[in-house]
């Protein structure tokens, strides 16, 4: 007999679809709730077994932290990367960077290349080695607009955005 | 105007500053990577405060709730870095040139 689990494997992502369905109609409508709930039941339902596992968040709290800090990060990044755009060419010094990740997880990789690539005048350009073999170490490849210090950014990188989702996952 | 109105107004013209300024870093840059900065960035926070301009035009003014609006930061948030990534992997990988004062382009060669 099929269980529970079967029939409603992730509640949470239910919730999300759900969500994003009224959203999207931008109602509450008796008509949009009922479609709302089949899709958000039958969608998971249907992907459940193409789903590649991911590891759940241990620390909301951490997590909701680490979402405002970066919200407060974008606008003072921007100012930064405008103030940048707006002076001479000459006076920028762009450079690749590389950070070595402590990060083993996938998914907390791809948060750390994101975040890195909408925060401090850096874009995330290429993970190396992309498919680590054990305890080989892996590499994020940045491109910085305007590089000071690439020791000093690496710390930040680091300390500001690995260490918390380190915490998370 | 009411405060709503002034708000409303102050959002729409700082998030189209950010996007002006979004698409000025991409013509006006030397390179490829540096231009891809513009639209990462400023792009993302003009985008965000119109977003908020219209949800508060249509919340307050209007007074009809509307949240509609989240869903476009929302998946703003989640593609644009990966856009950014794609296209950055790309260049890579058709080695274009970066401009001369880039440093640590040999790292880009591995």
């Amino acid at each position: 007999m099929l269980s529970l689990k079967n029939w409603w494997p992730t509640p949470v992502r239910s919730l999300f679809l759900f969500l994003v369905w009224l959203l999207l109609n931008n109602s509450v409508a008796l008509i949009h709730l009922f479609f709302g709930l089949l899709l958000a039941w039958l969608i998971p339902l249907l992907i459940h077994k193409f789903r590649l596992i991911q590891p759940g968040i241990k620390k909301p709290g951490v997590a909701l932290g680490y979402g405002l800090m970066v919200l407060g990060d974008i606008i003072v990044a921007n100012l930064q990367v405008i103030r940048l755009v707006l002076g001479p060419n000459k006076k920028l010094r762009p450079a690749f960077v590389m950070v070595p990740l402590d990060l083993t997880d996938n998914l907390a990789i791809t948060i750390l290349a994101s975040t890195v690539s909408l925060t401090p005048g850096t874009v995330s350009a290429d993970v190396l080695p992309l498919n680590a073999e054990g305890a080989e170490q892996r590499f994020l490849l940045l491109h910085v607009l305007d590089l000071a210090d690439e020791a000093q950014l690496i710390e930040q990188v680091k300390l500001r955005y690995e260490a918390p989702l380190k915490e998370i996952f | 105007m009411s405060m709503i109105e002034w708000l409303v107004a102050l959002l729409a013209v700082a998030g189209s500053l950010f996007v002006l300024m979004g698409s000025v870093a991409l013509v006006k840059l030397p390179d490829f990577y540096t231009r891809l900065h513009g639209p990462t960035k400023a792009t993302t926070l003009g985008l965000g405060a119109l977003v908020l301009s219209s949800m508060a035009y249509f919340n307050f003014v209007k007074g009809e709730l509307s949240l509609q609006q989240l869903l476009i930061a929302l998946f703003l948030f989640i593609t644009a870095p990966i856009t950014a990534h794609m296209l950055i992997k790309a260049a890579l990988h058709l080695k274009l040139d970066s401009a001369e004062q880039t440093s640590g382009q040999q790292k880009a060669d591995l």
